[in-house]
């Protein structure tokens, strides 16, 4: 990846972060932890890779992305706010009576929301549905699927991963945010879904581990790896940091579903003005 | 008279509707040869897709296709469809309220031999209480297809029941005309009015001739859409006949009795009987056998009505 776009995506990012920091902040409640552990990678896909269009949001040939992992809707909610879909201001709106910022992602509500989900595991279903049509009508289209370390503890995802092979679903491509961290606390302690990779494996899936889902260069290394399989759907393990980008939430179970106060919020912001201004110089 | 089972019509109907509809596609949950949607599996085989013993995720590959644009049924029986798979169907489904067709068999009681764990006397209930969702009961071969038909029309996601048992085929199709949400009366009467849906309804038939044949002349009722229902039908029963009798085969809490009530208690409260499934399971047996069992026939409606007239 040239460093420009590097750097314009690491900028978009921490916008990205700051729009998460915004949005729970003012709606008193949400999920920045696992919000900020996606950024990266969902700023990369709608301000890089996906063909997308802000003035044409229902295009029939774009690019779908279904956020498995619901509850981390404001982290796409910021990105599609970068991306032009509607303003940045309305993040402020999260959660509130008639804002279109539902809690969980609901379709039709807002302009790039591809399907409606919160309800965890549901997400790859869908977006299995949307692969096998874009197949059936051999639309280019692509379908890319986010879900939550701890979501895979759902049957329902290994249903939709035997399907996805089944049917050789290699537009879509699946992204595990491996954070490490679950609501009761670390993944492997409250029920490991470990071994990912080779459980996708042994689902007839083509594995892409990422090592740091904070790096650019690697997610792109990765994605257009993804691009390049055919005949079987693609699943990308990231490796991500809950909390990424707030010092003192990274990491932190205690992060997954908490608003910062007054106090905790001007850190926040404060924390990452700085790295945006280090950006920008 | 000639019988035919409403799950054949669905399977048939699905084939009708491909050569209006080239956007179709039918998923099953390895239950084709039984469902019937096999019929359309053979007729077109590159539009009918098995998602195997996974019913969450065919209700959500379901809703995938309805957001692309393109017509989508999705089968299984009645019990897995509306039971095991009944939050998809309200988050998936339900919520983006996105077009997808749940066409269910093997509904109620007379699912037969299989016993309780196959026999789902809850489907509509459940079904009905998803806001937006549509609800539909055939009663008969010609009902049955004349709403897939329909239904492939209306834009939202809509659950239809169909079942295992081969029931009389009342209806003429030549004159026949669906309509969703608008009930059918199949025959007037002043003393009381039996309102049935789906099997029950050719059962009401026969009991209405058998209490004309004892001097009560009551009105017959077919209700094949259940949300929304017909309240001007309902009301204006209950208005000029005073008592209700409901009959379906599914539990007396929350099905079509309760629907129908819901509408008498709010606008013209008259006394509703609700025939069916008394808040119990079912069991193994011959489903004509099991149907006379929990009372779904036309000799107990006629016990019930008679009881309620105090005659």
């Amino acid at each position: 990846m040239d460093a420009l776009l590097k750097k314009q995506l690491e900028i978009a990012a921490t916008k990205v972060r700051m729009g998460v920091i915004e949005g729970v902040h003012s709606a008193k409640a949400g999920h920045p932890g696992g919000s900020l552990s996606v950024a990266d990678t969902l700023t990369y896909l709608y301000m890089h890779r996906m063909n997308v269009d802000p003035k044409n949001p229902d295009m029939p040939d774009r690019d779908r992305l279904v956020l498995s992992k619901g509850h981390t809707a404001p982290a796409l909610y910021a990105v599609l706010a970068e991306r032009g879909f509607f303003p940045a201001e309305e993040l402020k709106t999260l959660r509130k009576i008639g804002s279109r910022l539902q809690g969980h992602p609901s379709m039709g509500k807002l302009p790039g929301i591809d399907m409606s989900t919160g309800s965890l595991g549901q997400g790859i279903s869908t977006a299995c549905g949307m692969a096998l049509s874009g197949k059936i009508s051999n639309e280019i289209y692509k379908v890319y699927a986010v879900l939550g370390d701890g979501e895979i503890e759902e049957g329902q995802v290994w249903e939709a991963a035997m399907f996805a092979a089944h049917y050789k679903l290699d537009n879509l491509v699946a992204v595990v945010d491996n954070n490490g961290l679950q609501i009761d606390g670390r993944i492997d302690e409250v029920m490991s879904p470990y071994p990912i990779d080779e459980k996708f494996k042994a689902f007839g899936w083509h594995v892409i581990n990422v090592d740091d889902a904070h790096d650019f260069d690697k997610l792109e290394k990765a994605f257009n790896e993804a691009e390049t399989v055919l005949n079987q759907p693609t699943v990308i393990i990231q490796k991500s940091v809950k909390g990424k980008g707030v010092s003192y939430m990274e990491n932190q179970v205690g992060w997954h579903g908490k608003a910062p106060n007054d106090e905790e919020y001007a850190v926040a912001i404060k924390e990452l003005s700085d790295h945006l201004a280090e950006l920008e110089k | 008279m000639e019988k035919k089972a409403t799950r054949d019509s669905y399977g048939e109907a699905l084939v009708m509707l491909a050569e209006k509809r080239p956007d179709l596609v039918v998923l099953d949950a390895d239950l084709a040869a039984a469902t019937k949607t096999g019929t359309f599996k053979k007729a077109y085989p590159d539009k009918f897709f098995d998602c195997g013993i996974a019913e969450a995720n065919m209700m959500g590959v379901a809703a995938g296709i309805a957001s692309t644009g393109k017509l989508v049924f999705a089968s299984s029986f009645a019990m897995f469809a509306s039971g095991r798979a009944f939050e998809i169907v309200r988050n998936s489904i339900g919520y983006p309220h996105l077009n997808v067709k749940i066409g269910a068999t093997h509904a109620g009681i007379s699912v037969g031999e299989d016993g309780a764990s196959h026999q789902c006397n809850e489907d509509i209930a459940l079904m009905r209480a998803i806001p937006g969702m549509t609800v539909i009961n055939p009663a008969d071969d010609v009902e049955a297809k004349a709403a897939v038909l329909a239904m492939a029309d209306y834009v939202g996601p809509t659950y239809m029941r169909f079942g295992r048992l081969a029931v009389p085929i009342f209806n003429d199709p030549s004159t026949y005309k669906f309509e969703v949400g608008k009930g059918i009366q199949i025959k007037d009467g002043k003393d009381v009015t039996i309102i049935a849906t789906g099997l029950m309804v050719a059962e009401a038939i026969e009991a209405g001739k058998a209490l004309a044949e004892q001097g009560i002349d009551a009105r017959i009722i077919n209700i094949h859409t259940i949300k929304p229902i017909d309240r001007e039908i309902i009301v204006k029963a209950a208005k000029e006949t005073g008592k209700i009798i409901t009959v379906e085969e599914h539990s007396i809490i929350g099905g079509l009795g309760s629907a129908v009530a819901d509408v008498v208690t709010e606008e013209c409260p008259v006394p509703v009987i609700k025939i069916g499934v008394k808040d119990v399971f079912g069991h193994s047996g011959p489903a004509v056998d099991l149907l006379k069992e929990f009372g779904l026939c036309a000799e107990n409606i006629v016990a019930v009505t008679k009881a309620a007239l105090g005659k």
